[in-house]
């Protein structure tokens, strides 16, 4: 057993070092979805040239491998711009909000697509600008169909997050190798048990990850169905409140 | 019956050809494999990269000449990122199908540690578990090279995306081809191998191809257990002659034109899968 645990110490600088992760992710996940939902609206749109320019956008995206888009991001850019000291934070998080939002791009076409074309045309019909058509009728519907796959990209996102450490930012990976080099000092753990409690730590996040969007993807269908009917009793009580006779 | 109705069952009644009688099938096939088994044959991968030209002097910083001699080193890389994808899939399309069949077991003994399985490697990072599965191998004294260490790798991790694949894929069966099955007392393994498999294939093909092409977008990964693929081309010119802009943007380009034609392939497939089904 003592040679599958870590002691505290190192536990506590895994810990310390997700949290590096975690933020990478949010951010990498705010931009990933503002990106994602103007791409899918650029690919929706009526004007020839906008629709092709999203379409590259999208396919670059998609196609790129998203460790090749971190290294030309994070060492290729710097140089070119001459830049000394580079914001490796802001890089990692340009790269892979990049990634999320070519994929989420898809993803949020296809749910609006989902969507019944009668409850634009209602729209239309109430005279909501397109802006408020988007916002309050076709995404709330939408949302059904984009929270599940939405939770299995910002997945593969955390995933993708591990390789920050190739360019140099202290997240998990990078401390598990600090941790190797303090076991080796040591003489105390092996490299396969420490990556199994790094592999550990990323499932467990995972885990965390999914059921947030569970409970995002419960409270979208509660809204969905609607309250509940009042029963007659309840209506009556309400009616009778009100100073009015109930309703036979 | 009369004539005319056999007239009618003669001209609508068409026996399926066998699929290896047919040549949209079997030249694809044929080709495929021909190319597998020569990639797999010829392509040694080379373990240092060092072109021929001298770098430009470090106050220029995007030169075109020295961007495109750097293009035969840049393939090399790519042909063994790509020959490591290939291999590492065949792993994936054999491993998954196991998987994928444990889940599914009736005996909650194989399939709740197999689902559990499938969920820990599907949520963990590729890079950690191929850093982790050279440490293994390195700690049980197996001599494994790179290249097999990313495929393996490669397979274990997109093995369990091809088991949801197949699982969607035989869900997708009716469940009257099962119960016609039983009716007509087929073995367990008729049943799966002349009713079910082929009727599932369909579904599964264009999983696959997609989990191909997110696989070949892993494979640059390797450089983490140092496999002399695109990124280590890249990281050794970097290392070497100081430029950096020239070999990170000709990887990305010579990334996506392998990616995006894979891509657009896949999504025919898918077309023209979901129109025979109809």
């Amino acid at each position: 057993m003592n040679d599958v645990l870590l002691n505290g110490n190192q536990y506590k600088l895994l810990i310390e070092a997700s949290w590096v992760t975690v933020q990478l992710l949010l951010y990498s996940f705010a931009f990933g979805c503002v990106l994602a939902l103007i791409l899918a609206i650029a690919r929706m749109s009526d004007i020839k040239w906008i629709r092709g320019i999203a379409l590259v956008i999208v396919e670059f995206a998609r196609g790129i491998s998203s460790i090749i888009l971190l290294f030309i991001i994070a060492i290729a850019i710097p140089y070119l711009s001459g830049i000394k000291q580079p914001p490796l934070m802001l890089l990692a998080t340009i790269a892979l909000g990049i990634n999320m939002g070519g994929y989420g791009a898809e993803i949020i076409r296809g749910a609006i697509q989902s969507v019944s074309p009668g409850q634009t045309e209602a729209a239309i019909s109430l005279n909501l600008s397109p802006l408020q058509r988007l916002r309050y009728v076709i995404l709330p519907q939408a949302m059904r169909v984009i929270l599940p796959p939405m939770g299995n990209l910002t997945i593969e996102i955390l995933k993708g997050t591990a390789l920050v450490s190739l360019v140099g930012v202290a997240d998990i990976m990078q401390m598990s190798n600090n941790i190797r080099q303090q076991q080796l000092a040591t003489g105390i753990g092996t490299l396969p048990m420490l990556l199994l409690n790094v592999l550990v730590l990323y499932f467990l996040i995972a885990q965390i990850i999914n059921a947030i969007f569970r409970v995002a993807e419960w409270r979208v269908e509660r809204r969905m169905r609607g309250n509940p009917a009042l029963t007659d009793e309840e209506a009556a009580e309400a009616m009778t409140k009100l100073g009015l006779e109930p309703a036979r | 019956m009369t004539a005319a109705d056999n007239e009618i069952d003669e001209t609508e009644y068409r026996p399926h050809r066998r699929w290896y009688k047919r040549a949209d099938i079997v030249i694809p096939i044929v080709i495929i494999v021909l190319g597998y088994v020569l990639l797999i044959a010829l392509v040694e991968p080379n373990n240092f990269f060092r072109p021929d030209m001298e770098a430009p002097s470090g106050l220029i910083k995007f030169d075109w000449g020295y961007f495109f001699g750097l293009v035969p080193l840049m393939l090399q890389g790519l042909l063994v990122t790509f020959r490591a994808t290939l291999l590492g899939f065949a792993v994936a399309v054999v491993l998954g199908f196991f998987l994928a069949l444990g889940r599914r077991s009736r005996f909650r003994v194989l399939s709740w540690p197999m689902a559990f399985i499938i969920e820990f490697i599907r949520s963990t990072p590729l890079l950690v578990q191929l850093v982790f599965w050279q440490a293994l191998s390195r700690a049980m004294d197996l001599n494994i090279s790179a290249v097999t260490v990313l495929a393996i790798g490669l397979g274990i991790h997109y093995a369990t995306y091809t088991s949801e694949g197949y699982r969607a894929g035989i869900n997708s069966v009716d469940a009257g081809q099962w119960e016609a099955a039983t009716a007509l007392n087929l073995s367990p393994v008729t049943t799966w191998t002349r009713v079910i498999i082929p009727q599932a294939v369909p579904n599964v093909l264009p999983a696959l191809g997609n989990n191909f092409v997110a696989a070949f977008k892993d494979a640059p990964m390797g450089v983490a257990v140092s496999v002399p693929g695109l990124l280590l081309f890249a990281n050794t010119i970097k290392a070497d002659q100081f430029r950096t802009v020239e070999p990170y943007m000709l990887i990305g380009v010579g990334f996506l034109m392998m990616s995006i034609p894979a891509a657009w392939l896949v999504r025919r497939l898918e077309r023209k899968v979901a129109y025979e089904r109809v």
